[in-house]
């Protein structure tokens, strides 16, 4: 009835109806773009990472090749050649950082995580979840002076003094424990998410055969979730790769092809902030190298992060 | 006879086998508990190995004084203000956005590939390193690709006067108002910090506003529909008001963690010195990590150790304070349905 008053008054000057429904057309569209922007905001990252890698690699002192197999970075030297332009350093400098980080931080976040989901009473579990999660939230910046003020100073005492191992003072491994901490929180709060979604029925059948508590959280429950805690690890794992500061902070600048952690290696993430401090200007090699190490970056935690997704929504699809 | 030695064996194994469950049972007990303490633990000893080197510098100077060449004179006053201000902007930039997008999905998405593909992208963009957003703030936001440098074709299609200079580019008045200002490219001012760092937590504002809508109960919608009002009509006076609280806190938990980003804002060209206050957003800005950064990376004790310190300390401060107000913004607005 409403509709046949619109149309017989669709010549009037003014007609509430139609002004409604325009105006509520135009908020529907304004809604859908604000929608669409996250899009747009991916586009702008790949254009923008992209654009300016593809400006480095056109150089002809680089090329792609000697970039993804070269075993030395140097590109501050003063003879630029493709030699001087082998990311293997830094991503080595990475993956070791991520490897050790992710070996402190995956047993503690499980570990945190079935504590808090199978052991834990809901008013224990919520005084110390907030707190763990106090470790992520606490800025990078703070963790790569605590590296340097507390673990490094730390490490040297015991194996330096105590052992006679040579302990430099920028070194990967106390970069990578203050890492490990920060990142437990990310691995706690989603595998405890995944434990708490396995059915309790499945942890009743367990305790009706008699199981004890540690049999129904390793047998039942964490294969129940283990999709869940898979991805879980993978997303801290990737947190490490990209984390920025406290590996800029703690684990030094010298790129270096070694397996040693107590020696300095130097990131992706912390030469990319090393150049910008120095102030490259746009268009020079060094302001293009950061870009191409960026784009690499980048792929390297997408790829973590769709493979962790799609883990994830293949666990969702058996319980819900 | 047998039967009853084999069933006594069976019952000793039995109990042996008991207490070795239980002995094993404990011991993952204490390790647990372990795993739990260690994280709380790293956590008391840092908030303590701060507080000890920084209290005693934590002093009026440090927001009185600009960075000085004497430790017992540098202060992080510009640092504060720059801080402040990007963070304000940034929350004036990703709210209406982030809120929006939240509006959008969870009241108007129809169910299709486009929603799923908009809802896999927002999870994704939560998991780009910060510093990629950086680089992304600096070729958009800082240097908009080179199209407003001197010898860009853009410039010489339309002629625009672009000045030299390290602050140069296209700088003019919008519709002839004194007060706006519009510098093209934006630089390393704060305008452009302010956008990269609401690009960076729009995705989280986004997750945090959609958890607040969909906690209001559809009953409520339903209420206004049954009364004949619009869509909009429905989400602008029953919705939104019911969410809003929620969405504040998510809002205030995510500037909290722009607070602290260094990284991003040191790709944007962010100054490590900056001995004023700033005048106009167009200024060059620095931020407290940034000046913690820069005091932690020198080579005298007095700032890479106690300064360094004084200044974590209060942007542990300011976090704590952001996330108190979050905290009790929530407690004080929850409703349970």
């Amino acid at each position: 009835m409403l509709r046949n008053l619109s149309k017989t008054s669709i010549f009037s000057f003014y007609n509430p109806q139609r002004v409604r429904n325009i105006r509520e057309r135009i908020i529907a569209i304004i809604l859908f773009g604000c929608g669409i922007f996250s899009i747009l905001v991916t586009i702008g990252i790949i254009v923008s990472l992209f654009s300016e890698a593809i400006g480095f690699f056109l150089r002809p002192e680089v090329n792609l090749f000697t970039f993804l197999t070269g075993t030395n970075w140097n590109p501050l030297a003063s003879q630029i050649s493709p030699e001087n332009f082998g990311v293997r350093p830094l991503i080595r400098g990475t993956l070791m950082i991520a490897v050790i980080s992710g070996s402190i931080a995956l047993p503690l976040g499980l570990g945190s995580a079935i504590f808090l989901s199978e052991y834990a009473s809901d008013r224990l579990r919520s005084i110390l979840k907030p707190l763990l999660e106090l470790l992520a939230g606490i800025p990078t910046v703070v963790y790569g002076y605590f590296a340097l003020s507390f673990v490094t100073p730390l490490l040297k005492r015991v194996l330096e003094d105590q052992l006679g191992i040579h302990v430099s003072f920028f070194n990967a491994f106390s970069a990578a424990v203050v890492v490990g901490i920060m990142i437990i929180p990310n691995v706690a709060s989603i595998s405890e998410d995944a434990m708490r979604a396995v059915p309790r029925s499945l942890r009743e059948g367990a305790y009706a055969l008699g199981a004890t508590k540690f049999e129904v959280s390793t047998k039942v429950v964490v294969p129940a979730a283990l999709s869940g805690i898979v991805s879980a690890f993978i997303i801290g794992i990737s947190r490490a790769i990209g984390e920025t500061m406290a590996v800029t902070i703690a684990a030094g600048a010298t790129p270096r092809m070694t397996l040693n952690p107590l020696d300095g290696v130097q990131t992706m993430t912390a030469f990319i902030v090393q150049v910008s401090f120095g102030d490259a200007p746009a268009g020079s090699i060094n302001g293009q190298s950061i870009f191409a190490v960026g784009a690499t970056l980048f792929m390297m935690t997408f790829v973590m992060n769709i493979i962790s997704a799609s883990i994830l929504k293949r666990f969702r699809e058996v319980y819900e | 006879m047998i039967a009853e030695k084999k069933i006594s064996t069976e019952t000793n194994q039995y109990k042996e086998n008991i207490s070795r469950r239980n002995r094993t049972e404990k011991i993952f007990n204490v390790i647990l508990l372990i795993s739990v303490l260690f994280g709380l633990l790293m956590l008391t000893v840092l908030i303590i190995d701060i507080a000890v080197e920084g209290y005693a510098w934590v002093r009026p100077e440090l927001f009185e004084n600009y960075h000085s060449r004497k430790p017992e004179n540098a202060g992080m006053k510009s640092a504060i203000a720059g801080s402040i201000i990007v963070i304000f902007m940034t929350g004036l930039f990703s709210f209406p956005v982030g809120v929006g997008a939240a509006i959008y999905l969870e009241e108007y998405a129809p169910k299709n590939r486009l929603t799923d593909f908009i809802n896999l992208n927002i999870n994704n963009l939560a998991g780009v390193p910060s510093i990629v957003y950086g680089m992304l703030g600096l070729v958009v936001f800082g240097r908009m690709f080179g199209l407003f440098s001197i010898d860009s074709w853009f410039v010489k299609l339309f002629n625009i006067p672009i000045e030299s200079g390290a602050t140069g580019g296209w700088k003019f008045f919008l519709f002839d108002i004194p007060w706006l200002e519009i510098h093209l490219p934006f630089g390393r001012s704060m305008v452009a910090g302010a956008l990269t760092m609401s690009l960076l937590i729009l995705p989280v504002v986004i997750i945090a506003s959609r958890e607040a809508i969909r906690a209001v109960p559809p009953s409520i919608r339903e209420g206004g529909y049954a009364l004949g009002t619009t869509k909009w009509h429905v989400i602008s006076t029953l919705v939104l008001p019911i969410a809003i609280p929620g969405i504040l806190t998510g809002m205030i938990l995510s500037l909290s963690r722009a607070i602290g980003e260094t990284a991003p804002l040191i790709i944007m060209g962010a100054f490590t010195y900056v001995p004023f206050l700033p005048k106009t957003v167009w200024d060059q800005f620095t931020v407290i990590p940034i000046q913690i950064y820069n005091w932690i990376t020198l080579p005298q004790t007095e700032y890479r150790v106690h300064l360094a310190g004084a200044g974590i300390l209060v942007l542990l401060f300011i976090l704590f304070l952001m996330n108190g107000i979050a905290i009790y913004l929530r407690k004080k607005f929850e409703i349970k349905w």
